[in-house]
């Protein structure tokens, strides 16, 4: 894939590693510290999520980024998002952001629709008058006006992705990302989605896209990026990239692996 | 670039140019910290409403819920020491036992609400980016908003009692806000510490009945024996709430001295909390 191409892309990543440190419980807690203190013991694992990965995203494309469970894909978009920083290398991002991450929107399920609506909104440093403004629009997509007053919990996964997205989308973002959002969803509201991602790149907005849908990556990439195990295996035109990802699966392209999985 | 609101800050957070770099455990820059943390200021707002709307305290029996648990406390616990002291408390202590302890429930309840505001942030804190130090301000706005009504209750109980007012309970205010300060301080270090020892909060309860003892409330300060004086000394609530009843049982200024420590208490706890926390903050996504 050429590179270097635009002089200022929306996301330029250079070289970039990032390593977790974590402890192996679920829960680190003082009693099992005191434990392993007792057996001199330390659990703890390093994961090297992403490991040496450089690409950019040129304006007002539309990245595809596909991979196994544990690829890296979902610690990359976090670090494009200033979630997660960065063990080496650098993450230049030119653009107001806006997550869409594993469905995020919904931190409190036990919080109605529109409270985690205003609360999401209000953390990520949206004004009031904003909101207000916004937050029709947000419903309307989503259609969803009669469950806002709900708590989350009693909605469905689809409901839930499809809140999620309506709030992404309605911020205005100059740069979209989006994990695993599209699996979500009837077919209609999968439509309606994708012709407001193209609407999106048509204004010359970035959008990255982490989808296990490689249908989905066809027909709305520019480019797609193929992580494997932390690292950047292939970065070039849609096609190629999910014609390899595909034989590197051996499943070929049949319905299964085309249709949202 | 786009259409930009001009409202948007150059910062960490919001700008157009982001550039992420690895950084070791340390703080990013204080000015843009603050600043997004003061544009956000209504998040913690929001969040602290919603939390005590969803604790049920928009309906009647919440409020009054909010109010009847500390008084029935007060009560009981006037009951024990006024037994323990064979019955020579008059009502004048019960109105310095009262106030002393809703003072003291607010610090509780700020650690109570803050020991799992980060961790139960979990979706946003990873798919958001924005100051985390909202988390634990908004526990301490939480328990701020309910410490006024039972505040309000007192009011009565205290004139019942036969104390007076006059221009030196204004003192209460600063008094307060060194209260607030503090709170926020051990608030962000629950608040950081639950992150990496999730049993922190199981701790807790048993952390605070100790402080509580051993502040002078269920006692006066100038009750407290010679050799139990290191006490009130290591204790930085027992200054604050000295100062506190001082105010609150003569209607005096507080001592001097009380004010002093309290503060440099207060200040320096929550400097310490601060560093710690905005410190280690970018790591709660991968720990959590």
């Amino acid at each position: 894939m050429p590179s270097g191409s635009d002089p200022k892309p929306a996301i330029r990543v250079e070289d970039l590693s990032i390593t977790y440190r974590t402890p192996i419980e679920r829960k680190p807690t003082l009693r099992t510290m005191l434990v392993r203190a007792g057996r001199r013991e330390r659990l703890v694992a390093e994961i090297d999520a992403v490991k040496n990965v450089s690409f950019e995203v040129p304006r007002g494309s539309v990245l595809g980024v596909v991979g196994a469970n544990g690829a890296g894909k979902s610690t990359l978009v976090r670090s494009i998002a200033g979630i997660l920083p960065p063990t080496s290398g650098r993450v230049e991002v030119n653009g107001r952001v806006s997550t869409l991450l594993a469905l995020g929107v919904g931190f409190n399920r036990k919080l109605t629709g529109r409270e985690n609506v205003v609360l999401g909104g209000l953390a990520a440093g949206w004004s009031r008058d904003e909101l207000a403004e916004k937050y029709d629009e947000i419903v309307k997509f989503a259609e969803l006006k009669k469950f806002m007053d709900y708590p989350m919990r009693t909605y469905s996964s689809g409901m839930y992705g499809r809140l999620a997205f309506s709030v992404a989308v309605t911020m205005d973002p100059d740069i979209l990302l989006i994990d695993e959002a599209l699996s979500v969803g009837d077919a209609r509201f999968k439509r309606k989605s994708f012709r407001r991602m193209r609407k999106l790149c048509e204004q010359n907005r970035t959008v990255v896209l982490v989808s296990h849908a490689l249908q989905s990556i066809k027909d709305l990439c520019d480019h797609a990026i193929w992580m494997h195990e932390g690292e950047l295996r292939m970065w070039d035109d849609p096609e190629s990239v999910i014609d390899a990802y595909t034989e590197f699966l051996e499943v070929g392209e049949d319905a299964v692996t085309m249709e949202d999985v | 670039m786009t259409t930009q609101a001009p409202h948007r800050l150059e910062d960490e957070f919001t700008s157009e140019h982001h550039v992420y770099e690895p950084h070791k455990v340390g703080l990013p820059p204080i000015g843009s910290y603050v600043r997004e943390l003061w544009r956000r200021r209504e998040f913690a707002v929001e969040l602290a409403r919603t939390n005590l709307r969803s604790q049920h305290f928009n309906t009647v029996f919440g409020q009054l819920w909010l109010v009847i648990n500390p008084l029935l406390l007060a009560a009981v616990y006037f009951v024990l020491v006024d037994i323990l002291r064979s019955g020579s408390r008059g009502p004048e202590f019960f109105a310095h036992l009262m106030a002393g302890l809703f003072a003291y429930y607010f610090v509780q309840q700020s650690l109570n609400q803050g020991v799992r505001s980060v961790v139960s942030g979990g979706r946003l804190i990873l798919n958001t980016a924005f100051p985390r130090a909202l988390l634990p301000i908004s526990s301490v706005i939480t328990a701020f908003l309910r410490f006024v009504p039972t505040f309000l209750i007192y009011i009565p109980v205290h004139f019942l009692s036969g104390l007076s007012v006059g221009p030196q309970t204004l003192w209460l205010i600063p008094i307060l806000a060194i209260l607030a300060v503090f709170a926020m301080g051990v608030t962000m270090l629950v608040a950081a510490g639950q992150v990496y020892v999730r049993d922190l909060k199981n701790f807790l309860p048993y952390a605070t009945r100790i402080w509580l003892y051993s502040t002078p409330i269920l006692y006066y300060s100038h009750e407290v024996p010679d050799r139990y004086d290191w006490i009130l000394t290591v204790n930085p609530l027992a200054s604050i709430i000295s100062a506190w009843s001082t105010v609150i049982d003569t209607n005096h200024a507080p001592a001097l001295n009380d004010v002093l420590i309290g503060t440099a208490w207060a200040v320096g706890v929550f400097l310490v909390a601060a560093v710690f926390f905005v410190s280690r903050e970018r790591e709660f996504a991968v720990r959590l």
